[in-house]
């Protein structure tokens, strides 16, 4: 645990230094200095909140989101032809409805990643989790029901969690 | 074909800022459509919905463009910094009003909505 | 063309206020403003690129990073009519969500 502990300080400071260095774009000693400083207070004011944690530096995965992110691109496309149409349509034809899904995902951050996805997809919003349960308001009744969420609930469980082990 | 290869760059610099300056184009006009959304839509959770094109496909559309046209390196890595900001923030922050909306208890219109009672459902 | 795109964004954050003026309950003011915020980001980084200086971006990265903090601010105000409430869980007691 230790040891995992450290992995993910040293994640967060190799993301911290390299936010700076993408962001300033001034390498005099001066300005590096003033970057080390704020690295380091950043770092300080994390460990105070004991947020270096698995959540707090999800590195590991970060393969696995790299895999998830062009399926959703490709969701969220789809989905957004579908509401601009309903936007500038002249005969407004929505049907909104509430939805129940069941998620099969176990971990907070597969829940999260699931939940995200859903509202980031335009036409469903997640109102509410309880549990494995979520409350969906979807725009079209007809293209929210429960078996439309299986592949994305496979796929952020995968990214998220890892194929092998669901736990 | 070695000549083909070699003109590959000039033949970009030509073309990105058209190219680009369509893309912004596109998402500047996906973002009007999101708000015409908002403005037409009946109630708070079906507005929710038009909003978020504005989050995803505008923002995108008009971070690649500029992506396109831009300078340098350093400014793409800001453009990269925004979507990052963006897309991890309009869920989260979309999520939060749709949940305290119905938590306060603001019931959704639920069923096929017609457009001649579009106006004055709300209050 | 970029400058096109900036004016149709202007457009439509003008005609986002008047949800936000109108709009009759405090969610859709609330949604109203954060998609303006949003909208202001991506004006401000096209008002860079028209005027040729990009450097509006790292206005743009802050106001991004504002606008998600006072709209989760104004929510949990208007829930909880306070600043002091620790955001958990209902029914779980401050368990690390």
């Amino acid at each position: 645990m230790k040891g995992a502990r450290v992995a993910y300080f040293l994640g967060l400071l190799v993301a911290l230094v390299g936010f700076w260095l993408g962001m300033s774009g001034h390498y005099t000693p001066l300005l590096l200095t003033l970057g080390a400083v704020s690295v380091a207070v950043c770092l300080i004011l994390a460990y105070r909140l004991d947020i270096i944690d698995r959540e707090g530096a999800p590195y590991v995965r970060i393969i696995g989101f790299a895999l998830y992110f062009p399926w959703l691109m490709k969701e969220i496309a789809k989905a957004n032809w579908t509401v601009v149409k309903a936007c500038l349509k002249a005969e407004m034809d929505i049907s909104p409805a509430l939805v129940k899904v069941k998620t099969a995902c176990v971990t907070d951050l597969a829940k999260v990643t699931f939940a995200n996805s859903i509202t980031l997809t335009p036409g469903t919003v997640t109102v509410e989790i309880e549990g494995d349960k979520m409350l969906v308001h979807a725009l079209y009744e007809q293209e929210a029901q429960p078996e439309a969420f299986d592949e994305m609930d496979r796929r952020s469980r995968e990214a998220a969690d890892g194929k092998r082990r669901p736990a | 074909m070695s000549d083909f290869l070699a003109s590959l760059p000039a033949w970009w610099e030509v073309i990105r800022f058209p190219l680009g300056a369509a893309l912004c184009l596109a998402g500047g006009l996906l973002c009007l459509v999101g708000t015409v959304g908002v403005l037409r839509f009946p109630d708070f959770y079906t507005r929710l919905h038009a909003a978020s094109i504005t989050d995803t496909s505008g923002a995108t559309l008009l971070l690649l463009g500029m992506a396109m046209m831009a300078p340098d390196w350093m400014v793409v890595s800001k453009l990269v910094a925004i979507f990052v900001f963006i897309y991890l923030t309009s869920p989260a922050s979309s999520h939060a009003a749709a949940n305290a909306a119905h938590t306060a208890g603001l019931q959704p219109l639920i069923g096929p909505v017609s457009t001649h009672d579009k106006e004055g459902q709300g209050s | 063309m970029t400058a096109a795109a900036l004016i149709a964004v202007l457009f439509g954050m003008l005609l986002l206020l008047i949800r936000a003026i109108a709009g009759p309950t405090l969610y859709d003011r609330v949604l109203a403003v954060n998609s303006f915020g949003t909208k202001t980001v991506l004006a401000l980084g096209l008002l860079g690129f028209v005027m040729g200086r990009p450097q509006f971006l790292d206005i743009a990265i802050l106001y991004a990073l504002i606008n998600f903090v006072s709209t989760i601010a104004i929510l949990k105000f208007f829930r909880y009519r306070s600043f002091q409430v620790p955001l958990v869980r209902r029914g779980q007691g401050g368990g690390n969500v």
